[in-house]
């Protein structure tokens, strides 16, 4: 029922999700920040029931802390990121999977450069330049689809993303009324807007 | 509140300073530094930031100083009452600030010592390795005061640090622990208090002799 959203774009990646938290019949709250930097530098937008999604994030989130604690401050790239959370999400996955599905956005100091990548609860792990997680997917790809070229500016792909958002609220059988909104670039993660105020969660 | 300021060995000219610093995080607001054997230190310190890492993961919040202290000195007991294993070679000093909720609003700075019994206690300065810890121990006692600033604490580090180490920031570290953040020195800062306070041994020099000679 959740909503993730990732657009790559030159120098930068963008993060979405809808700011909904539900179960069965229940709406529980409507200013969940589902996106959650797990780094200076990077942030994961994760879907799925509110305990894995909780547990696995602050999991992942103070092992990134203490790999940069034990290592005189040495950052984890993305891309290490990413495939620790992959295996830790495989490793998982036959005993008690964590139910969560991400989309993982990074920039890269050293190499100057932004990544985006998906994984799923099954620890299907790509690198891509944009997408979606959850029922967004089979709205949404096909305007990401046409929408998405090499060489963005932060704009045009915030752009994408609310046309992204317009096409769910417009659609999409669930209300959807408030997306938060993070740009991750070289000064690390921050946010470009939000439906309703998560500081209160 | 004198910093943390363990003397560095002089080393190698060949040796890449980096990969033997005495003073570490184990956690954001926390700061150890150890005299004793670097293999030991490496593997409490890992214990350690593991420990911090989970008591946020946890409780949502940072561990205080006092509770890394009191994990550091249980940890090392255990090693002293284990069939097969022996006690860690070494002491630390854990320096770090105190929670304002805890101290009725005040954030202010702690500094614990640990060493291979397994104790822990606070001080206000404490000195610890090398051969003349108990003669400094001394020097620091006379020269302690309660209200020290930041400029006279550094100093008295330097003054501490100049009597087993040869001269020259180059030899040295020092890391300030503030309530908002630490940062090591700057070689050439250290440098500024380690001239100002060899000129003043030299001035008392000076002094004695021509006090002895009238």
């Amino acid at each position: 029922m959740d909503t993730v959203f990732g657009v790559k774009y030159d120098g930068g990646v963008i993060i979405a999700a809808d700011q909904g938290n539900a179960r069965s019949i229940l709406m529980y709250q409507k200013n969940l920040d589902k996106v959650v930097p797990l780094s200076s530098h990077s942030a994961l937008g994760i879907s799925g029931p509110n305990s894995d999604l909780v547990n696995f994030s602050e999991y992942v989130q103070k092992n990134i802390a203490l790999y940069e604690l034990s290592n005189d401050g040495m950052k984890l790239s993305t891309h290490a990121q990413a495939n620790f959370m992959r295996g830790e999400l495989a490793a998982a996955l036959r005993r008690g999977p964590y139910q969560v599905n991400v989309l993982l956005g990074g920039y890269d100091a050293g190499a100057e450069s932004s990544s985006l990548y998906f994984l799923d609860y099954m620890a299907s792990l790509q690198k891509v330049n944009y997408g979606c997680q959850g029922y967004a997917s089979s709205f949404c790809l096909s305007i990401m689809d046409r929408d998405w070229k090499e060489g963005l500016t932060e704009d045009e792909a915030i752009a994408i993303v609310e046309h992204c958002m317009k096409e769910l609220q417009t659609r999409f059988l669930i209300a959807q009324p408030n997306f938060i909104i993070k740009v991750i670039d070289k000064d690390g993660v921050k946010v470009a807007k939000f439906g309703a105020d998560p500081a209160d969660t | 509140m004198p910093p943390s300021f363990p003397a560095l060995a002089p080393f190698d000219r060949l040796q890449d300073p980096r990969t033997i610093r005495k003073i570490v995080s184990v956690d954001n607001r926390s700061v150890l530094a150890f005299a004793g054997l670097t293999a030991d230190a490496r593997v409490l310190i890992n214990k350690t930031r593991v420990e911090a890492q989970s008591y946020r993961l946890t409780c949502e919040d940072a561990p205080s100083v006092e509770y890394l202290a009191r994990y550091i000195a249980r940890t090392q007991q255990k090693y002293t009452q284990r069939g097969g294993v022996r006690p860690f070679g070494i002491a630390t000093l854990i320096a770090g600030f105190s929670d304002p909720s805890a101290e009725g609003g005040v954030a202010g700075p702690v500094l614990y010592q640990t060493d291979p019994a397994g104790t822990h206690s606070s001080w206000r300065a404490q000195v610890i390795g090398g051969k003349n810890a108990k003669n400094q121990r001394e020097f620091l006692e006379k020269n302690y005061e309660d209200d020290m600033d930041e400029e006279a604490s550094v100093k008295l580090a330097v003054q501490c640090l100049l009597e087993v180490v040869d001269s020259g920031a180059k030899n040295m570290e020092i890391m300030i622990v503030r309530a908002d953040g630490k940062a090591f020195m700057e070689e050439s800062a250290i440098d500024v208090v380690v001239k100002k306070v060899e000129e003043e041994i030299e001035a008392n020099k000076d002094a004695k002799k021509k006090s002895t000679d009238e």
